[in-house]
């Protein structure tokens, strides 16, 4: 026992010394798992580094506003996988259960329903919600791992989606009607209304840290060092103007002498953002968020704890579906309809841009930015490889092995946090 | 020492029975408890007086962890009363323990490993400021229960659990009964799993609690950190407390009687312990 009880003001919490002492947490918090940004970072770079050099189109503005677009659906996908994956569960169905929900949309806004938008894409997203109700509700009542619940409905709402498509009698697929959802992904807004919306950003990301430090401040918590907060705004800053220059370049082709008129960005842009912020919210500041790692890092802790299990691992499933409804939005927006013929491999990406971006499988880990990051190399595999025109066969493989290092890491990674107890 | 007044351990040695000065926190009456044919409680006696720590030792299968499950509201009584400061109570979940202000901090600690301490002392208890949660409240209660505790080498309280030492998650898994205000603290084997410096360090914690004015009730296989910390002694065997009283009644070779045999050939002060 090195301290007694009547030292006069008992110093829990040393102060930092400096960047120089927060980098080396950085360092040792590498090897317990909490890895940070770090490595994702250098394997984001390095995979930019090779796909300009072989192909200098790369990171041309046109060539980056469509890897963006792309990488929305793995994006918003990631983010609906990463609700379950947090309590340890997974599920399997997020990729048919988003393109149901967008086939909702394109079908009810059609010639023969004529619904509102607004009501088309509440419909949609109360489908998907239903249904993660649904998937919860089996995977609670009958004690079955969520993994063969929504294995079943994998199956089950490709069956549900072929069914309703073909319905239609539109020979197997169903061009969106709806401007507004066809204008999601394949439209702009204006360079002054990026200047705007990014700038919105910025400013609201530094009065949220700024104010929460000042805060800790007045009440004589620790806080981060003062030059690495200015850093990370700063960087922040810089980030959200080199997405301004790449949206606000005209990335129109030439034609017919003169060149066509496209700038500004898409408009799944904000839709990103505002899932980011609002999952980001939900997780880091409220008691339900709060509940969701504590059921996922110990079950059994939370419970006694109070917790009701039950309720909380419904409420992620019904997160899920919601999250993979707005994916599913975007999704037909891009494709412009439905078809039945589907894509398969929607729901491993989804589950790929999660636990590459560093959420764990095992539950208790992870945040929604893991997605957007993981999303963003899924489509920079998936687009480069597109520009280097390697054919689809080793681009699966490419995927495959990144995901297959990402879990890895994730393993290792929980196997050095058991060892350091 | 936080002046909490109390009845010394030394107010009323009169082995067990009830003394008229103080209403013990907690008393069990006749507890009884059986598994269908087994009966794995036989008119369970005992008192658990605030501010003192109390030790209930005995073999494995002498039906100590049934009568703290008992207590904790995981299993009920077949027969018997429970009674807090002297009136009956039913004590039906541990929702129910809770809310008289009865901690158990079980072997396994059921803290989780990837929230930091301030997130696993208040978990299902946060505190909000405008419907979200509010971290510096919590993080300032933390950083002075623990304080108050002396437990200062927890370096940071914005650590992953998981990062901690035995003893250090001992100690969070006790100050987070502390926070919850609970009035009777039941500790199982809080040193089965900890090295020396370790256990010093549970053992002092579990002294501050009693100084606290909480009652402690300490399960343990250890005679060594019982005859450290504990005021009072109660031996259990097959079902039944053979025994109870100050713990200055007791030595080690009469408590391994008391454990092994059900009873005491030996007088307690005649004999010192030889091993």
């Amino acid at each position: 026992m090195s301290a007694s009880p009547v030292t006069p003001d008992p110093q829990i919490e040393t102060p930092h010394d400096g960047p120089l002492q927060e980098v080396w947490t950085q360092v040792k918090g590498l090897r317990r798992g909490d890895s940070g940004m770090v490595p994702i970072v250098i394997g984001i770079v390095v995979l930019v580094a090779y796909f300009q050099i072989r192909n200098s189109l790369f990171l041309s503005a046109g060539n980056l506003v469509n890897l963006f677009v792309q990488a929305t659906t793995y994006i918003l996908l990631g983010m609906a996988e990463i609700w379950l994956l947090l309590l340890g569960d997974i599920d399997l169905s997020v990729g048919y259960v988003s393109v149901l929900g967008g086939a909702t949309a394109v079908i009810l806004t059609d010639t023969q329903f004529h619904w509102p938008w607004y009501l088309a894409i509440l419909a949609a997203v109360l489908v998907t919600t239903t249904i993660g109700a649904l998937h919860g509700a089996l995977t609670i009542l009958l004690r079955v791992p969520s993994f063969i619940v929504t294995l079943a409905g994998l199956l089950a709402w490709e069956g549900v989606l072929i069914a309703v498509v073909d319905a239609q009698g539109t020979g197997g697929t169903i061009p969106t009607q709806e401007k507004l959802l066809y204008d999601l992904v394949n439209t702009n807004a204006t360079p002054l209304w990026t200047w705007l919306f990014f700038a919105a950003c910025v400013l609201g990301a530094m009065i949220t840290i700024l104010s929460r430090d000042r805060r800790r401040r007045a009440s004589g918590l620790q806080v981060q060092p003062f030059v690495i907060t200015v850093i990370k705004l700063a960087a922040m800053a810089a980030a959200a103007l080199a997405l301004i220059l790449i949206f606000n370049t005209n990335r129109g082709v030439f034609f017919g002498g003169h060149r066509t008129n496209l700038e500004g960005m898409p408009w799944a842009i904000p839709v990103d953002v505002i899932m980011l912020a609002g999952g980001t919210f939900f997780l880091s500041r409220t008691k339900a968020g709060r509940y969701l790692y504590a059921i996922g890092g110990n079950v059994e802790a939370a419970r006694r704890a109070g917790v009701s299990v039950n309720r909380y691992r419904l409420m992620a499933f019904m997160l899920t579906g919601f999250t993979s409804g707005v994916a599913g939005l975007l999704y037909v927006s891009r494709q412009g309809g439905v078809s039945d013929n589907l894509d398969s491999t929607l729901v491993l990406y989804a589950v790929a841009a999660a636990v590459i971006g560093g959420t764990s499988l095992f539950g208790g880990r992870g945040k929604i930015i893991h997605a957007l990051i993981g999303g963003l190399i899924v489509a920079i595999i998936y687009n480069g490889m597109g520009l280097l025109s390697i054919n689809a066969a080793d681009e699966y493989v490419a995927i495959a092995v990144v995901l297959l290092a990402a879990v890895a890491v994730d393993s290792l990674a929980r196997r050095g946090s058991e060892v350091t107890r | 020492m936080p002046s909490v007044p109390l009845d010394g351990p030394r107010a009323h040695d009169d082995s067990g029975v009830s003394s008229s000065s103080a209403t013990p926190l907690l008393q069990l009456r006749a507890i009884t408890k059986s598994f269908g044919a087994v009966q794995a409680l036989k008119y369970v006696d005992l008192e658990v007086p605030a501010g003192q720590v109390t030790a209930l030792i005995g073999d494995n299968g002498a039906g100590k962890s049934t009568l703290i499950k008992a207590i904790a509201g995981i299993y009920q009584q077949t027969s018997g009363d429970i009674l807090w400061n002297g009136d009956v109570v039913h004590i039906h979940t541990p929702r129910d323990a809770e809310h008289l202000g009865i901690a158990t901090v079980y072997q396994d600690l059921a803290l989780c490993d990837n929230l930091d301490v301030v997130q696993n002392m208040y978990l299902g208890h946060e505190v909000l400021r405008h419907r979200t949660l509010d971290e510096i409240k919590m993080e300032l209660a933390t950083k002075k229960v623990l304080a108050e505790l002396s437990v200062t080498t927890v370096k940071s309280v914005r650590q992953k659990v998981a990062s901690l030492s035995g003893g250090q998650r001992q100690s969070i898994a006790v100050a987070k009964a502390v926070m919850r205000d609970s009035k009777l603290v039941i500790l199982d084997e809080p040193t089965a799993a900890l090295g020396v410096s370790q256990t010093a360090q549970v053992l002092q914690l579990i002294k501050a609690l009693a100084s606290r004015g909480i009652a402690v009730l300490l399960i343990s296989h250890n005679l060594n950190d019982v005859f450290a910390v504990a005021d009072r002694i109660a031996v259990m065997h097959l079902g039944t407390l053979v025994s109870s009283g100050p713990a200055s009644d007791y030595d080690t070779a009469s408590a391994v009687d008391l454990i092994t045999t059900g009873g005491s050939v030996r007088s307690g002060s005649a004999m010192t312990p030889s091993s």
